[in-house]
């Protein structure tokens, strides 16, 4: 018995989280129900022990192989679920003010939003095709869930509606790669996969592949399975596109890695072939469409298509170094994001959205702080230094030249340009332009304003002395 | 001390200009007092470089090395030449100008209004001193920020055209060389200047990275035709940001071609030449008559600077021709020496004109020529240093415009004729934009009743264009302090040039 449960200790987390929804759950029905909000510190304090427990017991240093191979902890996974939990956390930190705005501050959001970053623990370290598809699942039926929580909102039920219809096909041609792969090795496990599926170019390999590849490119949103995203984004309650926007992107990430770069390894020279014409098509769609954009959610959800391109050039490399790469962008993107959906849900009110970008004119003269807050994410997402942006581009174009990929990196550069565009458009509704009379004054919660403003400095700590992050990542990625 | 002395210089501003925005509007009086501190400040400790540089080595001096991002061997490697000391003063000295002349002027946003050029002089002297290309790049583009910021918040009707593309133009310039340089790190290993420097590259890799860099410098110096965001830039940045885009960041294009283009792809450049020669002559003659027929006097001021700046890439780069025709590497370096000076020169000519515009513009708010007229009646003593800087950007002997275009063309004449010839032209052609310009604004009689109102300089206005025309005088008449401080680093720079990197 003590050596079963000493061999537990390492999913820590999982456990911890599984354990901690039921009691949230439990919480809100004898609890929540009469004083709303309550679940909602006791979710924060459930995230804060979760990453205390993570560091106490999970496994840091070694690579360990669990539960018959179906379960793999490692430093990457440690460091993804501190990640999770921290992303979370923060994203619910923002919200709070919006729901009870919207009376949608019921506890089951938050239900949800533990469910959903159970599934991105899953993924995180899933080590078996098995645990990568509960996973996949599992974070899909509670984002669904949350893009729909707004019951009165008939835009977030179509959206609601119409991911979950494209998320249920590309989770089938999941599961049809999958069986594809598992035809073709007879075994679940990635790791044996990875010995075994060892030549490229064999037409059973590229079939099940393709598969594979537009399942994942359709969760991370690459063009042209990015269709569902700028209408999840625009159609969600604010909050949960902040929720969807990011801590899954630390899912995707993952699958990823532990699918293509691990599992299939063997077969790189196949899938970065099918990655790169993605990746281009990523770049070039988000950024270019993004530039037509009047509403400010649905511009981000084309920048994050525009930044996922960033992503997949790292897979593109196809190196370690791409990986890591990919890791610090994904990352620092998910920082970014986080603020900058926050700033949205700040300069909202009761029954008025600051979705459209005109509603950020003269943002500086009404709240200089947020003004300031978007400003520093605007330049992180533009790459230019001293934001932590810049790095990230910086780390892709390195992975790219060092495995010879000229025209990649003239793509990706143009495209930081184009992209650069849009970001200054925002600067300049709020810094250059009057505000127009009619606007409501902005929120001023004090925690989620330090919060956010903890979050936009370091944005740029982070700029200025990229070293330790970089260094992680390198880390953590062997 | 003096071993954090370029640190100093760097932060010092910057942090002065956080405390500055810290102090609020409220406060401006002291924040203007502090941001005034501040530069005066960078200025005095500038001087210790002036006075310990050696000026018999061509090596980084005042060197400084911490690690930064140990992983990739990037290092915060400061250190400054004789190539990078000059205008790292320069810096300094244009900065106080800038808020001097703002004092009063500026009402919206005055804390932020200080604090930009602050910041941004910090992040120019870094740009000059950065001995690591990241670190460099990193000055480079944070510069981008403020800049955007002060032309879009200050600047006039069409600030926000003007600024996104002065913004998008130098961005895309930038990307590019950042996609260079990066591409030598991985070659490298590490990413200090000097290593690659020393980098062998086939002729192949260098045509690649050269053009990568003239995208970059081009832009930003600026040469034809991808100049045409300066002069709208100009035209609507308020004039502190039209002082230090031509006094200053015009300059780092120059200081790219002499630090990273020349060292770094010599073999490229000797085979490219002369593109970069007729470009530059196209700037000389056609901008020149561009800036003939302008209405507006800071679009006039902001064509000549393209002409002008024209002269610092053709004696960057006349250097391959002159060793090809005469076969000396020695008369090389004057080319290298008038390009040097051209850029000190034009840094503190062009500022002081663009002050001279800010001053009619503070009282009579046009900037258009034709709304002027007779201005010496009622302005003797600003029209006196008018006149001086407007004859000093036409290159008059005893002026520092004199001995930056003189060398020039001087070393042009070494590699052809043609080329001294051509350039020569700039020599009517800047006469003729210029003193038209000081004729229909200064002579004449009283053209309106808004003329005929106005009142001379203040002291605050006499302090800051004194200061600026003691310094054009004093390089015209004697250069040579300058000269002998550029020399080692000069002469080690032509060596660089024509030697060849191609790995054999």
């Amino acid at each position: 018995m003590m050596t079963t449960l000493h061999s537990m200790t390492p999913a820590t987390p999982e456990i911890y989280l599984a354990f901690a929804i039921c009691v949230v759950l439990l919480f809100e029905v004898f609890v929540g129900v009469k004083r709303p909000g309550a679940t909602a510190t006791l979710t924060l304090l459930v995230l804060a022990v979760g990453a205390a427990l993570t560091v106490r017991y999970a496994d840091v240093d070694h690579h360990q192989i669990l539960f018959d191979g179906m379960y793999v902890t490692d430093p990457l996974a440690f460091v993804l679920k501190l990640a999770g939990f921290l992303f979370v956390a923060v994203a619910l930190l923002y919200s709070r003010m919006y729901l009870e705005n919207r009376d949608i501050l019921r506890g089951e959001y938050y239900v949800l939003a533990l469910t959903a970053l159970l599934g991105i623990f899953v993924l995180v370290s899933a080590n078996s095709l098995l645990t990568v598809y509960i996973g996949v699942e599992l974070l899909a039926l509670s984002v669904y869930s949350l893009v729909a929580f707004d019951r009165e909102s008939g835009l977030a039920a179509e959206s609601a509606m119409k991911y979950f219809v494209l998320g249920a096909i590309a989770s089938g041609t999941l599961l049809y790669g999958m069986s594809i792969v598992y035809g073709l090795t007879g075994t679940l496990n990635l790791e044996v996969i990875a010995t075994k599926l060892t030549t490229p170019g064999s037409l059973g390999v590229i079939l099940g592949l393709a598969f594979i590849v537009v399942a994942v490119a359709f969760k991370f949103g690459a063009v042209p399975f990015h269709m569902w995203l700028p209408d999840v984004y625009e159609g969600a309650p604010t909050s949960v596109t902040l929720f969807v926007g990011t801590a899954p992107k630390i899912a995707y990430f993952a699958l990823m890695l532990r699918l293509l770069a691990h599992g299939l390894a063997g077969t790189a020279a196949d899938w970065t072939l099918m990655l790169t014409p993605l990746a281009v098509l990523t770049l070039i769609v988000g950024n270019v469409v993004a530039i037509v954009q009047s509403n400010l959610k649905r511009m981000l959800a084309y920048s994050t298509i525009g930044h996922v391109g960033f992503i997949v050039l790292g897979f593109v490399a196809g190196t370690p170094s791409g990986y890591t790469a990919a890791l610090y962008y994904m990352l620092v993107y998910v920082l970014v994001a986080l603020g900058a959906f926050g700033v949205i849900l700040l300069a909202s009110r009761k029954g008025f959205e600051a979705d459209k970008l005109d509603h950020y004119k003269g943002l500086y003269q009404r709240d200089p702080l947020l003004a300031l807050v978007m400003m520093l994410l605007m330049f992180s997402f533009a790459g230019v230094p001293p934001l932590v942006g810049f790095w990230a581009k910086l780390r892709i174009i390195q992975a790219l030249w060092e495995t010879s990929h000229l025209g990649l990196v003239v793509v990706a550069v143009v495209m930081s340009v184009v992209g650069a565009f849009y970001y200054l458009r925002v600067v300049k509704l709020m810094y250059f332009d009057a505000p127009p009379d009619s606007l409501p004054a902005t929120l001023r919660p004090l925690g989620p304003r330090f919060v956010i403003g903890v979050n936009a400095a370091a944005a740029l700590v982070l700029g200025i002395l990229p070293a330790p992050l970089l260094d992680l990542c390198s880390r953590v990625i062997h | 001390m003096q071993a954090h002395l370029l640190s100093i210089l760097i932060w010092l501003p910057i942090v002065a200009g956080i405390v500055v925005i810290l102090l609020g509007e409220r406060r401006i009086a002291a924040g203007r007092w502090l941001a005034l501190l501040a530069a005066v400040a960078t200025l005095i400790l500038s001087f210790p470089l002036l006075a310990h540089f050696d000026t018999q080595t061509a090596a980084y001096q005042f060197g400084e090395k911490a690690a930064w991002i140990p992983r990739f061997n990037a290092f915060y490697a400061l250190g400054v030449d004789g190539i990078s000391l000059p205008l790292v003063v320069l810096t300094a000295v244009m900065t106080i100008p800038v808020i001097i002349a703002a004092w009063t002027v500026v009402k919206t946003r005055a804390p932020q209004y200080f604090a930009a050029f602050l910041i941004m002089e910090g992040l120019m002297i870094g740009v000059f001193s950065a001995t690591d290309a990241l670190l460099f790049y990193f000055f480079w583009e944070a510069m981008l920020i403020p800049m955007f910021l002060i032309i879009g918040i200050w600047g006039g009707p069409r600030r926000v055209y003007a600024t996104i593309k002065f913004f998008l133009y130098t961005f895309l310039g930038s990307v590019f060389m950042l996609a260079a340089l990066i591409y030598m790190y991985v070659k490298a290993g590490n990413y200090a200047i000097a290593s690659f420097q020393s980098l062998p590259l086939t002729l192949e890799e260098q045509r690649w990275i050269f053009a990568a860099f003239l995208l970059a410098f081009a832009v930003k110096v600026p040469m034809w035709p991808v100049h045409t965001w300066l002069p709208d830039a100009h035209v609507e940045a308020p004039t502190g940001g039209s002082v230090i885009l031509a006094a200053i960041m015009l300059k780092m294009g120059g200081y790219g071609f002499l630090r990273f283009s020349l060292p770094i792809t010599p073999d490229a450049c000797r085979e490219l030449n002369l593109l970069v020669i007729t470009l530059s002559l196209i700037a000389v003659i056609y901008i020149g008559f561009v800036a003939i027929v302008q209405a507006d006097m800071k679009k006039l001021i902001a064509y000549s600077s393209i002409a002008h700046m024209g002269f610092v890439t053709l004696g960057a780069f006349v250097v391959y021709e002159i060793v090809r025709t005469t076969g000396q590497v020695q008369g090389a370096a004057m080319g290298m020496d008038g390009a040097m000076v051209q850029m000190i020169s034009h840094g503190l000519i062009s500022g002081a004109l663009f002050l001279c515009v800010g001053v009619l513009y503070d009282r009579v708010h046009s900037r258009e020529i034709s709304a002027y007229g007779g201005v010496i009646n009622t302005m003797p003593i600003f029209a006196a240093f008018m006149v001086m800087f407007a004859l000093a950007n036409t290159g008059l002997p005893g002026t520092s415009g004199f001995v930056g275009e003189f060398l020039v063309i001087l070393a042009s004449f070494k590699a052809s004729f043609w080329y001294s010839t051509l350039a020569a032209v700039t020599l009517i052609l800047g006469a003729c934009y210029t003193l038209w310009l000081v004729k229909r604004v200064l002579y004449g009689p009283v053209a309106n009743d808004q003329v005929a109102h106005l009142t001379d300089l203040n002291g605050r206005e006499f302090v800051v264009l004194g200061m600026l025309a003691v310094l054009v005088l004093a390089i015209g008449i004697w250069p040579q302090p300058l000269l002998k401080i550029m020399e080692p680093s000069i002469h080690h720079l032509v060596t660089q040039a024509v030697a060849t990197k191609i790995p054999v």
